[in-house]
């Protein structure tokens, strides 16, 4: 029991996740500023601007219902947090996999969403609910062609749901990266990222200079806090599952760490270079896109996985 | 009934941090109405300019915009000028128009930057406000200032360009037109820019004939106007250059008409460094005689008009100053309708509206609400605190 909390609270859940979150928002945010020619910010600016919104006030918006306001940032960071845990436990012992953690795990990263979501709906105001009915309308654009991706490794190690069957499939068999419809759907799975974590193109939720930042509108102090840590900590699992499932996952040594790392770095990098050579596009248009190449695309992987290349 | 939304962007822009109050009836995303509300930020400045004298009064229309800081003065000198029959030199005529293209050059740089930042485009909102640089330099290097730059007067201007600027000017404007070359490829052939600006905010011909629009936004709809040409003032109509005109009517076509526009700029100043004679720059005038005069000048935005009339003193009776963004402002009821909210802040955006140009003037408008004077207003504000304190208890 003790030592699940710790995981969950420490390794390789909050804490560590959210360290490691916090530092690739400092990283996009360097990356962006030199291609943008400007110095960009110090390693620890993220860190200081969730200590400095732990310190802050927090209001609540007339109207707002409070008990739903209130538990969504705790259940997005609940959500995000879980799922990172379990995927870093299982890359790090792939015997305590359990039947169907790779299902657990998708699910668990639409809570955060999911809750931003319900969190604007209940601040009451017109922008944020605007923000939510995009963020809806964007979830149910980028999960068909996510899912179907997300078919192809399954295929590929044996119909297996469990992510521990896939890292020992390709502990066996090398990366599934490294196939012809592994490198179809991680193209598929990185788009779908992108508009996960709310990248440009794919950030019209939040769009600050059309809806002013949609469903965060009216959070503030802790609350926002724990809405960007939730966030923080998926742009670490979402790489993390990507790395999971396609290059072979996480192996514990000096060498493989590195390989992790700068295999994130990579997927980080492709996001933030896309990110930074597009305009927001508009959401019907973004529905659109996502429902045709990238669910072709995925259709076509699986198709070819099915095939076995 | 429907269930329509309102959606505010206002009283503060969140963009461009500037008083003004779009209010969006949105049916879903779909704009329905809208309601443009100005006059947040009366500066009374046509009414400043009436206590002070000729001479200061430049320096006051100066500050009308930090953007059109060398098209109002102008303008304002033109009238004036136009008053006493005053003769300019005609080298002070084509620094003048050095100034007034560089001007452009800055501002559509600026809102090629803005605009970017507006459809989430960050990258080139920094590379074009980068690229904006050089020609603040060369703004340092012509008026001593980056902005503001208090180098018109009646009858010329204040400082000279030396001869060993020019090279220098040049040296900049090569640098310049380089970058923008590059800029110009990546927005005018970025696939993703296409479908996001083509298409949206369509303003046909006879729409903007109708709401009398002007500059570079009458010009993307096909109405080919331009003072610089219709009326031509400075030096215009010694110099080889087009009015840059476009058919569409949308977004794009506005960008389109900008950026082309910032390479007729650079040819005209090229031009008017060549061609620009020996001589005063000033013919300095002595007084005002009575009499009324205007002033027109195509700013980076569109027409600005000044007029003043005089009764002989040493200042004016009356300063009267229309802002090309007033004029554009109507525009917005044929573009903005039936589009989606999206798309709204790009097209509210693509007029370039300058909200502290057209911010002097407040209209009030007496039919739905009392007009509340100094001893209103601190009731009100005493009420106010009073139920504050009752709410909220004291602190």
């Amino acid at each position: 029991m003790l030592e699940n909390l710790f995981k969950f609270m420490v390794y390789p859940g909050f804490l560590f996740s959210g360290a490691i979150g916090l530092l690739a928002g400092w990283f996009d945010r360097k990356i962006t500023a030199r291609l943008q020619w400007r110095v960009g910010p110090r390693w620890y600016q993220n860190f200081m601007d969730i200590a400095k919104l732990f310190l802050k006030e927090t209001l609540i918006p007339d109207g707002a219902s409070r008990m739903v306001f209130f538990a969504m940032p705790l259940l997005a960071i609940a959500g995000s947090t879980l799922a990172s845990t379990i995927i870093m436990v299982i890359n790090q012992t792939p015997g305590v996999t359990f039947i169907g953690d790779l299902i657990v795990v998708v699910y668990l990263m639409l809570i955060p969403p999911l809750a931003l979501m319900l969190g604007g709906f209940a601040s009451g105001n017109p922008l944020a609910s605007l923000g939510g009915s995009r963020e809806m309308k964007l979830m149910l654009s980028y999960e068909l062609p996510f899912l179907l991706a997300l078919v192809v490794p399954i295929a590929k190690a044996g119909y297996s749901i469990q992510l521990g069957g896939i890292i020992t499939y390709q502990a066996l068999h090398g990366p599934i990266f490294f196939s012809i419809s592994g490198v179809l759907s991680f193209v598929v799975m990185l788009l779908c990222i992108q508009a996960k974590l709310g990248f440009v193109p794919f950030d019209m939720p939040e769009a600050e200079t059309e809806i002013v930042s949609g469903m965060y509108i009216e959070y503030s102090g802790p609350a926002l806090a724990m809405l960007k840590l939730a966030k923080a900590i998926l742009a670490f699992a979402l790489p993390a599952l990507l790395i999971t499932l396609y290059f072979g996952g996480i192996i514990f040594t000096a060498s493989g760490i590195l390989m992790s790392v700068l295999e994130y770095i990579l997927i980080l990098l492709l996001m933030i270079v896309i990110k930074n050579t597009n305009p927001r596009v508009r959401i019907d248009q973004a529905v659109r896109f996502f429902w045709r190449i990238p669910t072709a695309l995925a259709v076509l992987a699986v198709v070819l996985a099915y095939l076995g290349l | 009934m429907s269930h329509n939304a309102h959606v505010p962007i206002g009283p503060y822009h969140p963009l461009q941090e500037e008083p003004e109050f779009y209010k969006l009836v949105v049916d879903g995303e779909k704009v329905v109405d809208v309601d443009v509300r100005i006059g947040y930020n009366h500066r009374g400045i046509e009414k400043l300019s009436e206590s002070k004298s000729y001479d200061q009064s430049i320096f006051l229309v100066e500050r009308i915009c930090g953007i059109c800081s060398s098209s109002h003065p102008i303008a304002c000198c033109q009238a004036l000028e136009d008053i006493g029959g005053v003769e300019v030199p005609e080298r002070a005529l084509y620094i003048r128009s050095i100034c007034q293209e560089l001007e452009r050059l800055h501002s559509h740089m600026l809102w090629l930057g803005l605009a970017g930042h507006f459809i989430g485009y960050n990258t080139v909102f920094m590379w074009a406000w980068k690229y904006r640089e050089p020609i603040c330099d060369i703004m340092e290097t012509v008026t001593g200032n980056r902005q503001n730059y208090a180098m018109h007067k009646v009858g010329g201007v204040r400082r000279d360009i030396e001869r060993e600027h020019v090279s220098y000017i040049l040296k900049r404007l090569d640098e310049f037109i380089k970058n923008i070359s590059i800029l110009k490829g990546a927005v005018l052939d970025d696939p993703v820019l296409h479908e996001r600006l083509k298409g949206i905010g369509i303003l046909t011909k006879e729409d903007a004939i109708d709401y009398a629009a002007i500059g570079p936004v009458a010009r993307a709809s096909g109405v080919d106007i331009d003072v610089r040409r219709d009326h031509p003032y400075g030096v215009y109509d010694r110099i080889k250059w087009n009015v840059v005109t476009q058919e569409e009517g949308d977004v794009f076509a506005k960008t389109v008409v900008r950026i082309l526009e910032l390479f007729e700029s650079v040819g005209i100043i090229r031009q008017c460094l060549d061609k620009m004679p020996e001589g005063p720059i000033d013919s300095n005038p002595k007084d005002i005689p009575p009499g009324e005069g205007i002033g027109q000048i195509e700013a980076p935005r569109g027409e600005c008009f000044h007029y003043i009339k005089s009764d002989g003193t040493n200042s004016p009776v009356r300063h009267k100053v229309r802002a090309p963004t007033y004029m554009n402002f109507p525009t917005f009821r044929e573009t903005v309708i039936g589009e989606t909210i999206s798309d709204a802040t790009i097209i509210l955006a693509a007029i370039d509206p300058c909200y502290c140009c057209t911010e002097r003037m407040l209209i009030v408008d007496g039919s739905d609400k009392n007009i509340m004077g100094a001893e209103e207003l601190i009731r009100l504000s005493q009420e106010k605190t009073r139920l504050i304190k009752d709410k909220y208890g004291e602190r």
